[in-house]
């Protein structure tokens, strides 16, 4: 029996002990958000947040995540209302859209911990990531715009609007 | 849309439960909504009259009482920005804002086959060149008659009723919106011919609307085959042969059935499937698999055979696909001959989202979710995902149904439908939903590949320092002529016995004025599975020939840019994508210390685009600074897509010249897994910057295009920069 919080919800699951969180998610609690792309740790495609870290899921067995606070991209926000979501919209990031679950995960962390980071930090944070699509320009675009939207005071306007 | 991808189907037919929305048949259901579907073939003049009315969701587009406005959109969303594109045109010509319209998946139908041979099929870059008249005439044929519709009611003449933003409205200014109007124009005959609008008063198309998908794509709500189907569908995994055309001869369950949660253990005529209750344990069950493969007679194919056998044809001239002067008596003559060979992989297409599929089989009828770029071809032999299901399940086509998710990129991989037979096969053979998971091994492992080529170039130059011959030898396996017999049989001893215009593409039309040009054409028979690859045939082709031209250049002691505009004279679409390019990036200007820039132009796909790239050596390793990319694709839909799409090439572009390379060793691939098989990260993307050069030119493709000129502009650049020629891609440095 694994015990920890998704989402801000209590789990309690009783499920192969050796089982990636990935898949824990995937497929047991069907939140598909969070993507497999590779198995092995090297595209950040089922990244997550375990206590507020970035994680890749499919690299974390599920008895790891005991006692852990699980965020993934369902849990962000309600309605795609996260700085980071919003700027994403706005910068009209994703292209065939599958990486970038694990894209946002990272960049929310990458702000959590660098409210306003220099390229040479987007490149540090978002390496981690693989898009086949080519969206990196546009996610260092969203990037910065969200870091902008963070530094505002909340508000229920639309922070940009088209380009 | 998720409700329609998590809803099987049941009953008989395609019609039911496309969506929870109720949507009906012009004439039968009048009194609740309008639909009105025009094949793509249908308005392309075949002759046939109208459209199949007892069929509604043919309709590409569906008005319904509550007011929403709905496109189907029979093109594969795979990134490059349909599910947006197709609405805008339909919104065009029915005068509502994208912002009132939304869009579904069509369902494989005929009503969606193309001119293409009756395919539904996404590739070529073909999707607005496809769509831009038939679906700007089913919005202008919707709103002629909502506009009758209102004028009934009204009982003035329809030309005294204006349609605006969603609305007919009368000259007293009393307005009547689309849904008060849509029972009754439903009633209506479609009529003939309706004027469309005039490209200088379009007011949604050229418009960065906002993308329709991209919502979704922020949220984890979108669907893609990974996400798709009933919740309790069980997952597979299969065991195929690691080497080329290897076959079965026996297997031991014994393992795999050992591991809990899995249950079955199923052969298939592509190897062993290992079905569980999820896929951790089908893919242990998988690996623990005992599976014995007769290797057969390509188990010691590698490299260095491969290249031998493209050398070997490469040598002389093949199949000659362009001619014009008297190259022999040129070549012949005793004048410098300048000569370069160049060599380029076989490379996989890496979709972020592996291959899978999902199908259900019972009471004869097949139902499939599939991140599919094919989803029909009733008129071909091997047929689109709905034939190809319906065969490996044993049932009918016409009991097969297929539910296109979102894709997880496409790139021309899910063009083939290997992943849906396997599934159907599966589904046909056990109980219950089934999900075919690929892992990243078996994607990587058991791809169609960019073919490996080999090019012999030659030429002379004259006093002047201009080309006066050009000779250019391909090598390559031939991706038409392993398709062709699947496709369309007839064809296939035209394409198999001489050239392939895939594999010529981009060389044969290349656009440089010299008086004596050869191109000719070597078919390798090699077992190496080959396809369609994003930009298919201009990947090679372009980096063959903006190389080689730049060579020439360099020979000639004149500078790139310059040399070919002067050599482009006859074509102005290339040269105002140059000058575009060439403007933006101050050419002319000196580099900031320590760069330099190449240039390179390539039309594909019926746009032309020109790039330049800056580039430096950092820490000995190449690093592109900032790329320049100029294009022409006519008038432009969605400028913001565009753009996008632009960037997306060139990375895709890049990831192939620094990294992509699939090895071949013992018959088999040598790469599995992003680990030895790179991709471009965040760290390594230049900035770009996109320039669209205004034209009123017929639309072009936009997802490919801007993947050929990246590699030579690049290796030019690094020309400039060091001196060293790059004449094989992936790029090494010396």
């Amino acid at each position: 029996m694994v015990k920890f919080t998704l989402n801000g919800e209590p789990q309690e699951l009783n499920v192969p002990s050796a089982n990636p969180l990935l898949w824990v998610l995937r497929e047991s609690l069907e939140l598909t958000g969070t993507k497999f792309g590779c198995g092995i740790g090297q595209c950040g495609a089922c990244m997550v947040l375990v206590n507020g870290q970035p994680t890749r899921s499919c690299q974390m067995p599920i008895s790891a995540a005991e006692g852990s606070e699980v965020i993934t991209i369902e849990g962000l926000s309600e309605k795609g209302a996260h700085p980071v979501q919003e700027a994403w919209v706005e910068e009209q990031v994703p292209q065939c859209g599958y990486c970038q679950s694990g894209q946002i995960v990272s960049a929310v962390a990458l702000l959590a911990a660098n409210p306003n980071p220099t390229d040479e930090d987007i490149d540090g944070a978002m390496s981690s990531n693989i898009c086949r699509c080519g969206t990196y320009p546009a996610i260092r675009r969203a990037i910065h715009r969200a870091a902008g939207i963070q530094e505002q005071p909340a508000s229920t306007d639309d922070a940009g609007g088209e380009e | 849309m998720n409700d329609q991808l998590g809803d099987p189907i049941e009953g008989g037919g395609i019609t039911k439960n496309l969506s929870r929305r109720t949507f009906v048949k012009i004439g039968v259901l009048a009194g609740t909504g309008l639909t009105l579907g025009v094949s793509y073939r249908v308005i392309k003049g075949s002759g046939a009259p109208s459209t199949d009315a007892a069929f509604a969701p043919s309709a590409f587009l569906r008005i319904d009482v509550d007011g929403s406005i709905t496109v189907m959109v029979a093109k594969s969303e795979m990134g490059q920005g349909v599910a947006t594109a197709l609405p805008q045109l339909v919104a065009e010509e029915l005068h509502v804002p994208l912002s009132q319209v939304s869009f579904e998946f069509a369902p494989a139908h005929p009503a969606y086959g193309t001119a293409m041979g009756g395919m539904q099929l996404t590739g070529g870059s073909t999707s607005i060149r496809d769509s831009w008249w038939p679906l700007r005439e089913v919005g202008a044929k919707a709103r002629w008659m909502l506009r009758e519709a209102a004028a009934q009611e009204w009982e003035i003449a329809p030309d005294k009723v204006q349609m605006y933003e969603g609305r007919a409205v009368h000259p007293d200014g009393s307005k009547l919106a689309y849904a008060q109007l849509a029972s009754a124009a439903a009633l209506l005959d479609v009529p003939k011919d309706v004027p469309l609008r005039d490209p200088s008063e379009f007011r949604v198309i050229g418009m960065p609307a906002p993308r329709l998908d991209v919502p979704a794509k922020t949220t984890g709500e979108a669907i893609f085959g990974m996400d798709a189907g009933p919740s309790d569908t069980r997952v597979a995994v299969v065991a195929r042969s690691p080497v080329f055309g290897g076959v079965l001869r026996a297997f031991d369950p014994t393992g795999a059935l050992e591991v809990h949660g899995v249950d079955e253990v199923v052969a298939l005529q592509s190897g062993i499937a290992v079905i569980a209750d999820g896929y951790v344990a089908a893919k242990e069950g998988r690996d623990l698999l005992n599976v014995e493969w007769e290797d057969g007679e390509w188990s010691t194919l590698d490299d260095v055979e491969i290249l031998d056998r493209l050398k070997e044809a490469a040598g002389q001239d093949g199949a000659t696909v362009r001619e014009e002067g008297d190259i022999d008596s040129v070549l012949s003559s005793d004048r410098e001959q300048i000569k370069a060979a160049y060599t380029l992989p076989y490379l996989a297409h890496a979709t972020m989202e592996p291959m899978n599929c999902t199908a259900w089989v019972r009471n004869g009828q097949c139902t499939v979710w599939a991140p599919t770029q094919f989803q029909n071809a009733p008129r071909l032999v091997g047929g689109g995902a709905r034939q190809v299901a319906a065969k490996a399940a044993g049932v009918s086509p016409d009991n097969t149904v297929v539910h296109t998710t979102f894709l997880g990129g496409g790139f021309g991989r899910r063009a083939e439908q290997d992943f849906v037979r396997e599934a159907a096969e599966l589904a046909g053979k056990v109980d219950g939903p089934i999900k075919v998971i690929w892992t990243r091994e078996d994607d990587m492992q058991h791809d169609f590949y960019r073919p490996a080529s080999y090019h012999e170039c030659s030429a002379i130059l004259g006093v002047d320092g201009m080309p006066e011959a050009w000779r250019h030898r391909i090598a390559s396996q031939s991706i038409l002529q392993r398709m062709v017999p699947s496709w369309v049989p007839e064809f296939a001893t035209n394409w198999a016995g001489n050239s392939d215009p895939t594999s010529t593409e981009g060389a044969q039309d290349q656009p440089y004025h010299i008086p004596n040009i050869r191109v000719t054409y070597s078919k390798v028979d090699l077992p190496v599975p080959v396809g369609f690859w994003r930009s298919v045939g201009h990947t090679q082709n372009a980096f063959v020939v903006e190389s080689f031209i730049d060579e020439l250049a360099n020979l000639a002691g004149q500078d790139p840019y310059e040399y070919r505009r002067d050599l482009l004279k006859e074509h102005p679409r290339h040269r105002a994508v140059l000058d575009a390019v060439a403007e933006a990036s101050e050419w002319a200007s000196p580099t900031p210390g320590g760069r330099a820039r190449g240039i390179a132009v390539a039309e594909s796909f019926g746009s032309f685009v020109a790039e330049v790239a800056e580039v430096s050596i950092q820490n000995g390793q190449l690093r592109v600074h900032k790329v320049w990319c100029a294009i022409d694709c006519g008038m432009v839909v969605n400028p913001s897509i565009v753009r996008a799409q632009m960037e997306s090439g060139i990375i895709y572009g890049l990831t192939a010249a620094f990294y992509g390379r699939i090895n071949i060793q013992g018959g088999r691939i040598v790469q599995s897994n992003f680990h030895d098989y790179q991709m471009l990260r965040m760290r390594d993307a230049p900035d770009v910057e996109v320039i669209l050069v205004p034209s009123q030119e017929a639309p072009g493709g936009v997802g490919e295009p801007g993947t050929p000129p990246i590699a030579p502009a690049v290796t030019n650049a690094l020309f400039s920069l060091t001196g060293q020629r790059i004449r094989e891609l992936p790029i090494q440095l010396v």
